[in-house]
């Protein structure tokens, strides 16, 4: 166990270090900073000068350790937009994509569990199929997509007229294919609840929540049908085994085998898939916080960008990578722990 | 040559293919489908009244028609106009196009990536297996998204704004084939795993072939299906992808759209009430992508290859 932890460990922390030489290498490959911070009529002399004094003449090597030696004392710069520290502009922005997380994956664990479940004791039902079938067409929306149409219905609202408004039937069904509209659909609200330190929840209000909803569906309509299928599978695949057998043999209850025995092992790999799975969520961020106009860190990542901010570009790559790193580390030993078939040399069995 | 081509025709009509392919009705719907908008986004230019790239042809005045059966449309467009006045069938149909362009041309990249590190990887195992695989993990942990975004960024931050406009649909070839090499290269690392066994890659070593030879000339062929199944899978992913990064502003640019950079310009106008510029391009792209991933699901499990779970 000692040796997978501390291959592990030394595993993340190569990672990290690859990490920050990718960021390194954007920071000193994207613009000179000199350009930045003198004139034109600098005169060649100076601008030497001023090249000595911030030990941009010195080697990679030596310049690379002092970004990676500040960067362990979480000193990343200044933000050239913000003009503060770039962590503190990524802490102040954090909460807001952490509370778009966690609502979005509560979603996908209150509806993933049942359905998948569902279609795995009864795969040949009728609603399990509807199930199967629209998650199919849920993988091939993109989230961007989702959150606009999401946005089209109940932030702005649709009204129908399809049908004749001269009959009643066709105005029933008129009135029952049109939406008011009304939801939030920009930002979070303006009742935050302080919390503690930059973190302002949106959970303990009205308008805070109501904010929340559109966002929170549309990151979580991207990854449900994946978990749905991934519990479907595993589940199906421990239904069959011996156990599974011996225990119908014994007598015990449907409901007893299905959610005692078959649920704990189905959710083992569901786990650590879920793990994983926080990576693509961060990218999917991005995305529905730009549609939203949420602003958390995917949002100001991709401003940063249009504003060329290259030392929160670099910031914001090194504080995501760090929670890929450590969530992927935690995953992995989290795995090795509850199953004792991985190989101590870390390949999986 | 005709008896080949004959024989090879008959060969096909009796294979489990076709003849799974005959029974599944899905898969002929998704198939025609994606045939029609293949055939649609490469004759574009016949089939477009207007051509979206010419200025002189758009008129600002025509600018947020709503398409035909609503009030206020104009039968010239049939699916109305957008902010610019271009009529969006046209601009679907360049649209259309161009996705399929990148995302053919980024399968094309990593599936060359992904053969040649998974064979190397599979086929010589040892330290190059492990650093190659490693690699994979990393980036795959990272997903494939979030490094296209990434590389995308400085891509962008590095070329300005121009310059990248001008050379995007290489820029995001490139960008999507780096970032979805892993998958391809563990599908085949896997399949290469399982044929490295077998008697005769023994036969071939026994011969004296060069290690290349083993690889490209006898190995590769035996794995092609799982690459063929994966591939296809890619495809839409990569379609997803540069829809993504075209509306995140790191794709193609306005003047000369993509599905994605359709959507995005027309998300702009959706709160005044112009919901077709947004959600037309949005529907066909979801279809493109629904009929390749049906196509490669029934693949998958007519060829039934070894993937890597989720």
């Amino acid at each position: 166990m000692l040796a997978f932890l501390v291959q592990r460990i030394s595993q993340a922390v190569l990672v990290m270090f690859v990490i920050s030489v990718i960021a390194f290498a954007i920071q000193d490959g994207l613009g000179d900073p000199l350009q930045e911070m003198v004139g034109m009529s600098v005169s060649m002399e100076e601008r030497e000068a001023i090249r000595e004094e911030l030990g941009l003449n010195d080697s990679m090597v030596v310049q690379y350790l002092r970004f990676a030696g500040n960067a362990v004392q979480g000193d990343l710069g200044n933000s050239y937009f913000y003009g503060k520290p770039t962590l503190e502009v990524i802490f102040e922005h954090l909460p807001a994509t952490l509370e778009l997380v966690i609502g979005a994956s509560l979603i996908i664990m209150l509806l993933s569990v049942p359905i998948g479940v569902y279609a795995a004791i009864r795969p040949q039902a009728l609603l399990a199929k509807f199930f199967m079938g629209v998650s199919t067409v849920g993988i091939s929306i993109p989230v961007f997509l989702t959150a606009i149409v999401l946005i089209q219905i109940y932030s702005i609202g649709v009204t129908v007229e399809w049908f004749p408004v001269d009959t009643g039937w066709g105005q029933w069904l008129n009135g029952a294919l049109s939406t008011d509209g009304g939801m939030p659909s920009y930002g979070r609200g303006d009742d935050l609840t302080h919390l503690f330190g930059t973190w302002h929840s949106g959970f303990f209000s009205e308008i805070g929540l109501m904010h929340l909803v559109l966002p929170c569906v549309s990151l979580a309509s991207i990854m449900l049908p994946l978990f749905i299928r991934l519990i479907r599978a595993e589940m199906m695949e421990v239904l069959q085994s011996d156990y599974i057998r011996y225990a119908r043999a014994k007598g015990l209850s449907a409901v007893r085998i299905n959610f005692l025995h078959a649920l704990k092992n189905t959710m083992l790999p569901v786990i650590t898939v879920g793990g994983v799975q926080v990576g693509v969520m961060v990218a999917y961020t991005i995305l529905t916080e730009t549609v939203f106009q949420w602003p958390g860190v995917g949002l100001m990542f991709l401003e940063a960008i249009t504003r060329s901010d290259i030392p929160l570009i670099v910031a914001y790559l090194m504080v995501v990578g760090l929670i890929f790193v450590i969530t992927n580390t935690l995953v992995d030993l989290v795995y090795g722990l509850v199953n004792p078939t991985v190989k101590l040399t870390g390949k999986k069995a | 040559m005709t008896t080949a081509t004959l024989s090879r025709w008959n060969r096909f009509r009796e294979s489990f293919l076709w003849y799974s392919f005959k029974r599944d009705k899905v898969a002929i719907a998704s198939f025609i489908v994606l045939l029609l908008m293949v055939f649609a986004a490469i004759f574009a230019p016949l089939f477009a009244p207007t051509d979206p790239y010419d200025l002189a042809q758009i008129d600002i005045m025509n600018s947020e028609l709503p398409p035909v059966g609503m009030p206020g449309a104009d039968p010239a467009f049939p699916l109305g106009t957008d902010a610019q006045g271009r009529d969006m069938l046209s601009t679907i149909l360049y649209g259309t196009r161009v996705s399929l362009l990148i995302g053919f041309g980024a399968v094309v990249l990593q599936a060359a990536l992904g053969i040649l590190f998974g064979l190397l990887a599979g086929y010589l195992g040892g330290r190059v297996d492990s650093i190659l695989m490693r690699i994979a993990d990393v980036q795959l942990s990272f997903s494939t998204l979030m490094v296209a975004i990434i590389v995308g960024a400085v891509f962008k931050a590095s070329f300005g704004n121009l310059m990248f406009g001008e050379i995007a649909i290489y820029m995001l070839i490139f960008i999507i084939g780096i970032a979805e090499w892993p998958q391809i290269a563990r599908t085949v690392r896997a399949s290469v795993l399982a044929e490295k066994k077998k008697e005769y890659v023994d036969a071939a070593k026994v011969m004296g072939f060069r290690t290349n030879r083993i690889m490209f000339r006898h190995i590769l062929p035996n794995t092609l299906s799982p690459i063929f199944v994966i591939a296809t899978v890619q495809i839409a992913n990569a379609i997803i992808s540069e829809a993504a990064l075209s509306f995140l502003g790191l794709g193609m640019p306005e003047t000369q759209p993509s599905l994605g950079s359709l959507i995005k310009s027309g998300f702009d106008y959706i709160q005044s009430g112009s919901w077709w510029i947004t959600l037309i391009p949005g529907l066909v792209l979801v279809v493109l992508v629904l009929v390749i991933n049906l196509l490669g699901d029934w693949l998958r499990d007519v060829m039934n290859p070894r993937l890597y779970k989720g």
